[in-house]
């Protein structure tokens, strides 16, 4: 509290000066800071693994296998971030990505504008259940966890019916658009996706995602349509999805209506350990970005250590404490630092 | 006075309430209350706390739905289907509870809805603190950073930016719910500048506030309310005349008669060479390290005043050990005592009650009942084998209920519900059941209204005359003059002065509070 002072007509200077403007861009984004840190770490001990063991620097091939590998994650960890962003969060992301990874492994296959009008309405596919998602949650008002354990199941049953055994194909000229096996051009659609992340930062829907994250009540007091605000999230989190579930179909080159399941607990990995709040409204998708490169660090890490695979899970568990625990301390010791 | 404005033809009221009721769950806030305000008025708006005056302020602001009832713009009908919809018939609102986004920038809730936006329609966040920085200095604001974040700034600034959110969208209609409670005499200055300015263009302005100099000095006309319905509007009306139509009885005198404190008491709790922490005069932090001792004796009650920033709260909540002090003696009953946890503070027999700037964050579990709220810190001793005998329970509480006259309709009430001054109550009553022989009061009686705070006076004193040891805090130094047996005046985390009757009263107070603030401005 300011310091009482005689009367003035002006409120004046009374507390500490200012910060400076970069130390506020730092400490207001400091998830987002320690992500990148983390995930620049990661890429130098897997570097240096790499380096001891075959004598070169890693190279075309494992870069481009490391991108296309985390091109599903990724996007996922978007859509999951956006819902997380207003205080929900998305268990459904497993099955929206079991779906549409059938839907595309069946349909995909023909003429370039069918491959084009079927990608277009897999991701509608997508849309459709995450507006479900949404609608229970911001009309229904039900606790999105619930809600989406619930929706998260009845995907999962619609993918098996669509796709009973794994199987399909996905036609060569789309995984060679969507991952060219040739170099790390999947990076693009990455930009792609972070320049839409900023755009949505920028937007009217997007200050709303932020404001009803922070404090429902008060965006509601600041006229802001918090019901319309949550469908729209979920929604965008259902397309991001199914853009997952494509990948995933194009990396794999066939439909599996099971192999999205993980995506629903690792695209909560790669949030948190993006330094999205899962509180709701601080975090930014570029974090999370870096969270789901920093998983697959981890997984190429853990392989080149000569980890067995069936110990995997352990260490991926003990890193992610590790990393939570070490994102919780620095970003305490700065907010001390400016408190 | 003069209740002939009551019957002014209501055609002309930029904003008026016809027979509005609203009801929250079994309460009824507001029963067919009607209300008008004309453009280029400062219409304040007092009443007790639960007269209804912040519901009638939430349906003005299309906040809330009224149950029944409707609101006239310039005579018109009209409905709100929110804030924003208000916002566009003029209808702006600064709300009692604040509603800033805490983990986004001054700037952005300044500008939220009405952000620079680029060619692309997209918002230029480079350019949000800029404007936030000249919108605010438009309004004679200097001191607050656009970029920090909200829940970085301090609740005072807080409060302004709130205020200035509303001001700057250039409203017809301005509704203000007790802006001025956690403002501080130059900043309410500041604000009443500013209404002054919006009253010459012709604004409507509506305000509540339980600080009767104020209402006075900016009012144009007062409504009382009373139980949720208006009991007439006035030119003029003093406070003796006011406070009985608010209370619908008289307050004879407002503080009572404190029982002496025995000469032969035993110190009951005794801080030693105590270093505090706090912002200090002008922000320039607190020197008097290990300089805080002092002795209170059983049956007293020990007052602490000064300016804000000089470590009161830290004081209170480190002898509470939430947090610890960081340096400093403590004895309870003349046995020296470690108080490293409130749970260490709960067993040596202290108790603490205090308003939490924010209402909401410290102190009371609002969602929980009364009796829940009543027997926390004595669940232990209430439970056997680990259940919690509720019959035992619910006989205590009640008995709590009864004593310290808590309104509620009964010990099941979710704590949230009541009234701020029975809340407080509430707060009092969990350390008598805790037999706290120590009472820590910080603030307690703020944002409250006359007649409660009449009701904590008597109750201090009583629990005084109990042989119960009381340390108070109070941001209104008139409580403190009247209300306590000595007072220490704190500056920079020292004692400037001890004030004791004869020589007890505000004025000593604030000028021991001052003196040195004086010495810092001519430095």
């Amino acid at each position: 509290m300011p310091a009482e002072m005689s009367g003035r007509a002006e409120v004046r200077a009374s507390v500490a000066a200012r910060r400076p403007r970069a130390a506020h861009i730092i400490g207001q984004n400091i998830g987002l800071v320690l992500a990148a840190a983390i995930l620049l770490l990661s890429i130098i001990v897997f570097v240096a693994m790499f380096l001891i063991q075959q004598h070169r620097l890693p190279g075309n091939f494992e870069i481009t296998s490391t991108v296309d590998n985390t091109m599903p994650l990724a996007l996922a960890a978007i859509g999951q971030t956006i819902v997380v962003l207003t205080r929900g969060i998305d268990l459904s992301v497993g099955g929206v990505v079991d779906l549409t990874n059938a839907l595309a492994a069946i349909y995909l296959a023909g003429s370039f504008t069918h491959m084009i009008v079927v990608a277009i309405l897999v991701i509608l596919v997508g849309a459709a259940a995450g507006l479900v998602n949404g609608l229970l949650v911001g009309l229904g008002r039900l606790q999105p966890i619930v809600v989406t354990l619930a929706t998260l199941s009845i995907f999962q049953g619609l993918a098996i019916r669509v796709l009973p055994q794994p199987g399909g194909t996905v036609p060569d000229g789309v995984t060679a658009f969507l991952v060219n096996t040739n170099g790390p051009y999947a990076l693009l659609f990455l930009a792609l996706a972070a320049l839409g992340w900023m755009a949505l930062r920028r937007s009217r829907i997007g200050v709303a995602i932020f404001a009803v994250g922070n404090d429902e009540q008060a965006a509601i007091a600041h006229g802001v349509n918090a019901v319309r605000t949550k469908v729209i999230a979920y929604t965008i989190g259902g397309a991001m999805y199914a853009l997952a579930g494509l990948f995933l179909a194009a990396n794999a080159t066939s439909g599996d209506a099971t192999s999205g399941n993980v995506f629903t607990l690792t695209s909560i990995v790669a949030t948190v350990l993006g330094g999205v709040s899962l509180f709701g409204g601080r975090g930014s998708a570029l974090g999370s970005i870096c969270g789901a490169f920093i998983t697959t660090m981890i997984v190429n890490i853990l392989f080149y250590a000569h980890i067995n695979p069936l110990y995997q899970s352990f260490y991926e568990g003990l890193f992610l404490i590790i990393a939570v625990v070490l994102g919780a301390a620095i970003g305490g010791l700065v907010r001390r630092g400016r408190a | 006075m003069s209740a002939a404005a009551a019957a002014e033809p209501q055609a002309a009221a930029a904003i008026a309430a016809r027979g509005v009721s609203k009801a929250f769950g079994g309460v009824q806030a507001l029963r067919s209350a009607s209300f008008a305000a004309s453009g280029g008025e400062v219409h304040a708006l007092v009443g007790e706390n639960g007269a209804g005056k912040s519901t009638l302020i939430k349906i003005l602001g299309g906040r809330i739905p009224a149950d029944a009832g409707s609101i006239l713009l310039d005579g018109r009908p009209v409905r709100f289907g929110g804030t924003a919809e208000a916002a566009r018939h003029g209808v702006g609102t600064v709300f009692q509870e604040l509603t800033l986004l805490p983990w986004m920038s001054v700037a952005e809730n300044l500008l939220l809805g009405r952000e620079p936006r680029s060619a692309l329609g997209l918002i230029r966040r480079s350019a949000l603190a800029p404007e936030a920085e000249a919108v605010l200095a438009g309004l004679g604001i200097h001191h607050i950073d656009p970029r920090a974040l909200a829940a970085e700034v301090s609740l005072a600034e807080r409060q302004i930016i709130e205020i200035a959110r509303v001001v700057i969208r250039r409203p017809r209609i301005l509704l203000l719910d007790e802006p001025t409670s956690s403002l501080v005499e130059r900043e309410v200055e500041w604000l009443f500048a500013r209404i002054r300015d919006l009253r010459s263009a012709g604004t409507a302005i509506v305000f509540t506030s339980h600080r009767w100099n104020e209402i006075t000095s900016i009012a144009d006309r007062i409504t009382i309310f009373r139980n949720g319905a208006e009991v007439g509007t006035y030119t003029a009306i003093d406070e003796g005349e006011a406070i009985t139509l608010m209370t619908g009885r008289r307050v004879e005198a407002l503080y009572p008669k404190l029982p002496p404190v025995p000469a032969d008491a035993p110190p009951a709790l005794k801080l030693a060479q105590a270093s505090l922490d706090g912002a200090g005069i002008n922000g320039a932090g607190i020197d008097g390290a290990g300089a805080l001792s002092f002795s209170l004796a059983a049956g007293e009650i020990l007052g602490i005043g000064g300016l804000a920033g000089q470590g009161h709260r830290e004081l209170f909540l480190g002898l509470f050990g939430a947090p610890p002090l960081k340096q400093g003696k403590i004895s309870v009953g003349g046995r020296p005592t470690r108080i490293a946890h409130p749970a260490d503070a709960i067993r040596a027999g202290l108790g603490i009650a205090l308003v939490p700037e924010d209402r909401k964050s410290e102190g009371l579990l609002l969602p929980l009942s009364v009796r829940d709220n009543l027997t926390l810190p004595i669940l232990g001793r209430l439970s056997q084998f680990g259940v919690i005998r509720g019959a035992v329970e619910r006989r205590m509480s009640r008995d709590i209920i009864s004593r310290l006259a808590i309104v509620t309709p009964g010990p099941a009430q979710p704590v949230g519900t009541l009234s701020g001054g029975n809340q407080q109550k509430v707060l009092v009553g969990r350390w008598l059941l805790a037999e706290s022989r120590i009472l820590l009061l910080y603030d307690v009686t703020r944002g409250v209204d006359v007649a409660t705070k009449h009701e904590i006076y008597e109750l201090m004193a009583r629990l005084a005359g109990e042989g119960r040891a009381i340390l108070f805090y109070s941001s209104d130094t008139e409580e403190l003059a009247h209300l306590c047996h000595r007072v220490l005046v704190l500056r920079g985390g020292r004692i400037a002065a001890e004030l004791a009757p004869p020589a007890l009263d505000a004025e000593a107070i604030v000028a021991a509070a001052m003196r040195e603030a004086d010495e810092a401005h001519a430095g």
